[in-house]
């Protein structure tokens, strides 16, 4: 093929920045509502729970479908990588699961349950906290890098629990947190409003203190992400991420203290991309860091064309549906609204 | 103590696969079915069919959680425990995989929002629309991953190249020689299991005598759909049974417990009955029909087809399992066409709901499609082995590089955890059930006015805030 040598390194690229948006998809939007089961124990009546719940009800199967995506479309587009971290993640990854297991299960069994429903407020709110910190857990093992021979996991089945790692996971547990109350924010009303804003105002400089954390940590402990941050000329193309973290945050903080009620969660969706890309700068371009890269585990490239067709085509389509049911949903869950 | 991670990781899969399966084998036709409610009710105006609609989404809802959280472990499955399998294969399969998730799974779980908080919110052709979408993405999601396992069962449509499968033609590794077959198959099995749901509900209310309208509707929709499907479902079977000998010859052998053509005997009798002792390479106790195997296999009196001691030790799947889960597919297949045809029969007498004997026994046939579908996913997927994807891919080669206990341990939380969301599943559909399609007498929330049910139709803001039934 003629095209050939051009294809297979365009292919890998394209496909590295689909996934991206695929996982970012996720982060933002089973963030809010894993966020919100998160919050749950701190709600002070059933009123303000089911209100909590409401607000995610419609939205939650079709958020988490965005991480199959992310997982599938890493299977799809580059199976030598899924092959080597699932494997070396294997434990996070499951427990990880099994917590979405009883979250998911927690929406419908809490609606239909009357004296056992206490139990699925408590599989909701661990659920989501414990899938929320292996999520983490996992980000930190990945970040962290994963041993590799012969194009194989070749480490031990407790590599990832590091203390960076787990520092992550509480770092996400934070950051979802953050996310849940700002979507409350915009999406609740009365005490649970209220309530919500408190929360956001305390998790704000929270999730701050741990992205720093993370940006002093990454660095130091590893050289190659030391060296693409603090090298000149990439010291002043990628100056503006962390000042615009700042600044966003500042702006965030303003929302919240005057009363805005869709800002402060729009500008947390910014800050939390804005962590994700400085993650991504921090890794590309591999995918199995530090050895394997995006060409390297790329599948066949009929495999990934044959994908970006039907992606292109119906990407657009399944955003513009999830838009309309967002649109269809607006508007503030009312007290007492009941929930099916 | 020493773990095999490649058996355990079997049992793991075959575990959380069992699981798995009973709930998009069921809610494939239960949207199926609303979608049916929802469309009569509009066209008829018929209120027992909104009703009935109703009643049966939350069911629905139930279940469909549940089987997204259980395919969700699956999906990362192929890669924790499986992970020579992503690579050797992921060129095909993974593709197939992703084309679900695009066209099947976002569709279903975006619309499902609609389906389940729509009601006093949309437009009724709205939600009829969002409901006909769940039905249409839940039917794709079947086409995608039936497309998945039959070309694993029948590969075609790529070439090796260094231990790695390249795709070369995508239509033929989609519609691959088993896939036509596997997924008529399974479709219909799906609806005859969600008919044999609706069955047993109606004859609980007919029997107690609760909601005399719509519980003999539910009847008499299920009665009609199972007399006609299950009689095409054993046509269907028979098709892909001739594909199956085609193909995967040591399956079939398998399932018939075949072990040798003797020497100048014509025809391969079919073994009713035996105990397949593999270690001797024959059967213990076995009871035959002469010819019969020839004639449901090959559709002849005299043809044979391969014994198992024709193909190499290693090539041969493990004969017992295959075996019974077959028989107990065929039998149940069975009763499910003696059921289907007693009913249109008592139907058409107008006797249908004052026949106890028939209308009593009922009430507990709703797990019979599950025990069916279940038993022929044992056939086929025991009877692949020792393949992973035949010819392709063995199963002891496909297993990740990880350590016994790792799996032992994850095996054992999905043990318990399943055995918790199971019986809270059953339970609170149990419950569901109990409370019936009209539903309790619900208080409205304070400083609300009790709506009638008439408002829900309104999509109006008012109707917006109403409190839901």
């Amino acid at each position: 093929m003629v095209f050939s040598l051009g294809m297979e390194y365009y292919l890998p690229v394209i496909w590295a920045l689909l996934l991206a948006v695929a996982i970012a998809m996720y982060v933002v939007l089973d963030g809010f509502d894993l966020g919100i089961g998160i919050l749950f124990p701190f709600a002070k009546s059933d009123a303000e729970k089911d209100q909590m719940m409401s607000s995610v009800a419609p939205f939650w199967d079709g958020n988490e479908t965005w991480l199959v995506l992310g997982g599938g479309g890493l299977f799809v587009a580059f199976p030598l990588a899924y092959s080597v971290v699932m494997p070396a993640l294997y434990l996070p990854v499951i427990f990880m699961l099994l917590a979405l297991v009883f979250r998911g299960v927690a929406f419908e069994f809490r609606h239909v349950a009357d004296t056992s429903r206490f139990l699925w407020n408590i599989a909701f709110a661990g659920g989501s906290t414990l899938a929320a910190f292996f999520q983490g857990m996992l980000l930190g093992g990945f970040v962290q890098g994963i041993k590799v021979e012969n194009n194989a996991f070749a480490g031990g089945p407790l590599d990832w629990a590091t203390p960076f790692a787990f520092m992550c996971g509480m770092g996400v547990v934070a950051g979802y947190a953050l996310i849940g109350s700002v979507w409350l924010v915009m999406k609740t009303e009365g005490i649970a409003a209220a309530q919500a804003r408190a929360h956001a105002r305390l998790l704000l400089p929270v999730v701050l203190i741990f992205m720093g954390i993370v940006s002093l940590w990454t660095p130091i402990a590893f050289p190659r992400i030391a060296e693409r941050w603090f090298t000149t000329p990439n010291l002043f193309y990628l100056a503006p991420v962390p000042i615009l973290t700042l600044v966003l945050a500042y702006a965030v903080w303003r929302w919240l203290e005057k009363g805005h009620e869709h800002l402060p969660f729009f500008g947390v969706i910014g800050l939390f991309l804005l962590g994700y890309i400085g993650i991504g700068i921090s890794i590309f371009p591999y995918l199995v860091p530090p050895t394997l890269t995006v060409w390297q585990t790329a599948a066949a490239p009929a495999s990934q064309v044959f994908m970006l067709i039907g992606t292109i085509f119906m990407l657009p389509i399944i955003l513009g549906y999830i838009a309309f049911v967002y649109w269809l949903f607006r508007g503030k869950v009312h007290q007492g609204e009941g929930y099916h | 103590m020493e773990f095999d991670p490649v058996l355990l990781a079997r049992i793991q899969f075959a575990f959380t696969v069992s699981f798995h399966i009973i709930f998009p084998s069921f809610t494939i036709g239960l949207a199926a079915y609303i979608a049916t409610l929802e469309v009569l009710w509009i066209t008829t105006g018929h209120e027992r069919y909104h009703r009935i609609a109703r009643f049966f989404t939350k069911i629905f809802a139930v279940s469909f959680a549940m089987g997204v959280v259980s395919g969700i472990v699956l999906s990362y499955q192929f890669g924790t425990n499986w992970s020579r399998f992503s690579h050797v294969v992921g060129n095909v399969v993974g593709p197939l995989i992703g084309y679900e998730v695009l066209t099947a799974f976002f569709l279903e779980a975006t619309f499902l929002g609609i389906m389940l908080f729509g009601w006093n919110r949309v437009p009724r052709g709205l939600h009829v629309f969002a409901c006909v979408m769940v039905a249409v993405g839940t039917t794709l999601s079947a086409f995608w991953i039936l497309s998945a396992n039959s070309w694993m069962q029948t590969p075609a449509g790529y070439e090796m190249i260094d231990g790695v499968a390249h795709p070369t033609d995508w239509l033929a590794a989609i519609f691959n020689p088993s896939f036509p077959y596997r997924l008529a198959h399974m479709v219909t099995a799906c609806y005859l299991t969600t008919a044999f749901v609706v069955l047993a509900v109606g004859a609980r209310y007919v029997h107690a005598g609760r909601y005399p309208e719509d519980s003999r509707t539910m009847m008499r929709m299920a009665i009609g759909l199972i007399a006609i499907m299950a009689p095409i479902q054993a046509f269907i079977g028979d098709q892909h049974g001739l594909n199956t000998l085609e193909y995967q010859p040591a399956k079939v052998a398998a399932i018939e417990a075949h072990w040798q053509n003797e020497p100048g005997a014509e025809g391969v009798p079919l073994v009713l009955f035996a105990i397949p002792n593999e270690a001797e390479e024959r059967n213990d106790y076995q009871i035959a029909i002469p010819h019969l195997g020839s004639l449901i296999l090959t559709h002849s009196w005299r043809d044979t087809f391969k014994g198992l001691k024709e193909f190499a030790p290693e090539d041969r799947p493990p004969v017992a399992i295959p075996f019974f889960a077959f028989r107990v597919m065929v039998g149940l297949g069975l009763l499910m066409i003696a059921i289907g045809w007693i009913g249109a029969w008592l139907l058409w007498r107008r006797r249908l709901f004052e026949t106890d004997w028939f209308v009593g026994p009922l009430q507990y046939v709703w797990p019979i499609g599950f025990v069916t579908i279940l038993s022929g996913w044992f056939v086929t997927e025991v009877g692949r082995q020792p393949w992973l994807a035949t010819g392709v891919l063995r199963t002891l080669d496909a297993a990740s590089p990880i350590e016994g206990w790792q799996v032992a341990t994850t095996l054992a939380l999905f043990v318990v955890v399943y055995g918790i969301v199971f019986s809270g599943g059953i339970y609170y559909i149990n419950r569901l059930i109990v409370r019936g399609p009209q539903g309790p007498a619900v208080e409205p929330p304070e400083g609300l006015p009790n709506r009638p049910l008439a408002s829900a139709h309104e999509a109006t803001r008012a109707a917006i805030n109403a409190p839901g039934e």
